[in-house]
């Protein structure tokens, strides 16, 4: 009986993703030294999940991998190992590592061996040395190669790995606990029975046995490295050693793979640790290992918004659902089939003593579609804190690398919005909040000097108002200079020397492209590009951005962006026999107008004085070639005013017709992209209008 | 003996048929979603003139395509009778959903296979690219359509160009 284990694998990769974001902001959170020991429960549990779904699916670097990191975080959560921030960097670092080779392995690519293999080494440190926090200075290096290496923490529990049926034979590493033979188990009798498998060869590692004059015959000091040669199934070796689970440790191996360093499972406390490596090569080399870890951890981190980017656009594809909203969602079904029996039957054998009836029923209809409507949108909703959970992790990466001391405030995580927009923000907050890292916050010592705490703030809040959510990213660092920015304009010749600009006009130049006033470019931050991508993004989200800063106290931006995509509040207008959306954020101003207002330039090109700005104009009839209506109506017509990137243009039509919310449907699922047309939607006579991309129609009209 | 009937039957298709100025059209059964009257469409501007337009179709948005025109036949106004067969398009590992103006359906035929004629080759004059073939029915000939090729977005668009 096989199973197509495939089918689970997306299931599988997503909750390996959840469960390290879980591990992630736990670690983030760990006070050190005070150990909140349902933080590293979470932890542990992501961890754990992680390991056994990978082992169940047969990624057995993973699994191996993760084994390692639940080691470690069970003696964190014993209590048996200080939870130190070396520890802690290793740990995240590793995060990042299962991260990559959980991303490689779902796209089918190679694991880079050599990544996880500095990870696993930086692990494996801290968990030998144990003594890393205490004395950095002697780290140990343990190579890969050494196979013997037999690290003894202690446990009670056996991990099992899925080792498949090995062709010539079976390595073990054999760990009793100091009370084995207490239990009234005899190894000799294991490797009796063994010897019977196949042929076996011992090893034992007597490094830890004690004095004579110290000795306890009744302890076991002996650890063996078993060789087992023979065509044996790994469950008879098992079998033998079914006995002894629980007072050994054991791991066992066929001979292909054993080059891997074995490493054993830890599960539950031990009154006393005895931490002892045996090695074949006992001299141990001092070598640098946290920095390298650490090291590894940034240098990811720069990839990591590039590939984290690309993913999210992979798998857009599944959206997890509280099982409440799909309980009102059914309930609410209930009612409108409820409903429309109701008026079945009043219909049946209608006479018009039931209109009262009737007219009842059609407001319950209404009411229930309407509730539908929203509960269908709330599915599509996700809280903010699926974007905001990253970062904590991206301040404290950036800002050990800045040395600036920051802490980040998250406020309203819980706030709901659009899961298309929750994709889509993620980049641009990013940005943002690495350019108030970068820029924004000083560092310690001038902050102690301005008079201000040395700890910065970056404060990320997220509330709804109105139909909107605002997203603000609040810092108290220095703020924009405003003389800086504009002078920087000036000699970059984005701005005329003699140009008066209010201060909102200046803080709008960041976004300019190519515009810096960074001094030095960063990794992080200062090249220039960015900004103006941020806004564009923002805007193809139909949201706006704006900046508040006061010099030297601190600056704040805040987005704020529809709370779905799927819904907009559009203006409908009338050209000949069509009706055209215009997408209400985009209008400026409607005016009504006769054709002698507007002025022709070389005879071709129209444009319209408001208020001293001259405008071009749009004739909507023209750019879409509608011959239908009353032509005499393009004698005098409406100016609707727009703005489309930046830009100011109007745009001719008949008339205006109402304003209302409309549905977005896609034109190009069953046809193809239409120039200046955003989408389509359906009005409430059952007919098609087509929505008006407006900085599209702006560029069509140019062309 | 029964495995031939069976070979036989497993080359047999259905074909819906229809008329289009006095010519008889049909396309795979399989392919056809629906079947309408004709009834106003939205349209979308600089789209080539056989594109009539879009419709509501239950809350998705269908593209509407005028044969004759599409065809270069005679132009015909819409009637009570003109009908819009919805059509299931493939194109690679996308769907799309698109109508195609008919004057009348006529009937739904089992064509074996083997009886359907490779299109002759007209020349350059006439592209035979999204024809299937040729079946004669009582004396009258049908062309089999292939929706896929005739209705591929991608197609709508060259088509336009080459205009």
């Amino acid at each position: 009986m096989s199973i197509d284990m495939s089918q689970f694998h997306q299931v599988f990769f997503e909750e390996c993703f959840e469960g390290l974001e879980a591990m992630e902001s736990g670690l983030l959170t760990l006070d050190m030294g005070a150990i909140d020991s349902e933080i590293i429960n979470t932890i542990f549990r992501g961890a754990h999940s992680i390991k056994g779904g990978s082992g169940t699916f047969g990624f057995t670097v993973v699994a191996d991998y993760t084994h390692i990191m639940e080691t470690l975080l069970d003696e964190m959560r014993d209590g048996r190992r200080q939870v130190t921030q070396p520890a802690v960097d290793v740990l995240l670092g590793s995060v990042d590592c299962l991260r990559e080779m959980l991303t490689a392995i779902q796209n089918e690519q190679i694991v880079n061996d050599v990544s996880v293999a500095t990870h696993k080494t930086a692990l494996e440190i801290v968990l030998n040395g144990g003594s890393i926090a205490e004395e950095p200075a002697s780290p140990v290096e343990q190579e890969l190669a050494n196979v013997a290496a037999v690290v003894h923490i202690a446990p009670d529990i056996i991990e099992e790995k899925s080792v498949e049926l090995a062709g010539q034979g079976w390595k073990i590493a054999f760990c009793p606990y100091l009370d084995l033979l207490k239990t009234g188990n005899d190894p000799v009798r294991l490797f009796r029975e063994l010897n019977e498998l196949g042929e076996l060869t011992t090893l034992a590692n007597i490094q830890d046995v004690p004095d004579f004059y110290e000795l306890d015959p009744e302890e076991c000091n002996i650890s063996w490295d078993l060789n087992v040669a023979g065509d044996i199934p790994e469950d008879d070796i098992r079998e033998i050693f079914n006995w002894v689970e629980g007072d050994c440790e054991i791991e066992i191996q066929p001979f292909a793979k054993a080059v891997k360093p074995l490493l054993p499972a830890v599960k539950k406390a031990d009154p006393e640790p005895t931490p002892v490596i045996i090695s074949n090569n006992p001299d141990p080399k001092p070598v640098e290992v946290k920095p390298k870890g650490v090291e590894e951890t940034k240098k990811s981190d720069a990839q990591d918004a590039d590939n984290e980017a690309a993913k999210t656009t992979v798998k857009a594809s599944s959206i997890r659902v509280d099982t409440d909203k799909i309980d009102t969602l059914i309930n609410m079904v209930g009612e409108v089939v409820i409903t429309q029996s109701m008026l079945g039957l009043v219909g049946e054998n209608f006479t018009m003593d039931k209109v009262g009836q009737l007219k009842r029923g059609l407001a319950q209809l209404e009411r229930h579609t309407r509730d539908l409507q929203q509960s269908v949108m709330n599915i599509r909703m996700l809280p903010i804190s699926f974007v905001f959970s990253r970062f904590p992790r991206l301040v404290h990466d950036i800002s050990g690398k800045l040395d600036k001391k920051i802490v980040l405030k998250l406020v309203g995580e819980n706030t709901e919005v659009d899961k298309a927009v929750v994709e889509l923000i993620n980049d641009p907050l990013v940005h943002l909040i690495r350019n108030s890292l970068d820029h924004g916050i000083e560092m310690p010592a001038d902050r102690v000097a301005a008079g201000k705490p040395e700890t910065g703030t970056i404060e990320l809040k997220a509330y709804h108002r109105g139909g909107h959510i605002v997203i603000e990213i609040i810092d108290d660092g220095r703020g924009l200079d405003k003389d800086k920015l504009l002078a920087k304009a000036i000699e970059k010749g984005l701005v005329e020397e003699n140009n008066l600009l209010t201060e909102k006009q200046i803080f709008e130049l960041i976004f300019m492209p190519g515009f810096s006033t960074a001094e030095q470019l960063t990794d992080i931050s200062g090249r220039g590009v960015g900004m103006d991508v941020v806004r564009r993004n923002i805007q193809s989200l139909g949201g706006n951005i704006e900046i508040i800063s006061e010099l030297g106290k601190g600056t704040t931006i805040a987005i704020h962006l529809p709370l779905t995509l799927a819904i907009l509040d559009g203006q409908s207008v009338a050209v000949g026999d069509e009706t055209y959306i215009v997408p209400l954020v985009s209008i400026i101003e409607s005016i009504n107008i006769t054709e002698k207002m507007l002025n022709k330039v070389a005879g071709k090109g129209e444009t319209f004085r408001l208020r001293n700005e001259y405008l071009p104009v749009i004739r909507m009839r023209g750019i879409f070639n509608v011959h239908s209506g009353n032509l005499t109506k393009s004698k005098e017509g409406v100016l609707v005013v727009v703005e489309g990137q930046g830009e100011l243009c109007c745009l001719l039509v008949d008339e205006l017709l109402g304003q209302q919310q409309v549905v977005i449907k896609s034109l190009e699922a069953n046809y193809r992209r239409v120039e200046g047309v955003s989408g389509a939607t359906i009005l409430g006579d059952g007919s098609v209008a087509l929505i008006l991309d407006v900085p599209g129609l702006v560029r069509f009209s140019i062309r | 003996m029964t495995t031939d009937e069976q070979s036989n039957n497993s080359r047999v298709e259905q074909f819906l048929t229809f008329q289009l100025a006095d010519e008889a059209y049909g396309v795979e059964i399989l392919k056809v979603q629906e079947i309408r009257g004709w009834e106003a469409v939205r349209v979308i501007p600089n789209t080539p003139a056989f594109v009539k337009g879009v419709l509501n179709l239950r809350g998705s948005v269908v593209p509407i395509i005028d044969l004759r025109e599409r065809f270069s036949l005679e132009h015909c106004e819409y009637s009570a009778k003109t009908v819009v067969i919805v059509l299931c398009v493939e194109n690679g590992p996308n769907q799309f959903v698109m109508g195609i103006v008919a004057d009348a359906v006529s009937d739904v035929l089992d064509i074996n296979l083997e009886d359907v004629k490779k299109a002759p080759n007209f020349g350059s004059k006439i592209d035979t690219r999204y024809m299937r073939g040729m079946y004669v029915y009582k004396k009258k000939m049908i062309m089999l359509l292939d929706v896929d090729k005739l209705l591929n977005p991608d197609e709508v668009e060259g088509i336009e160009s080459l205009v």
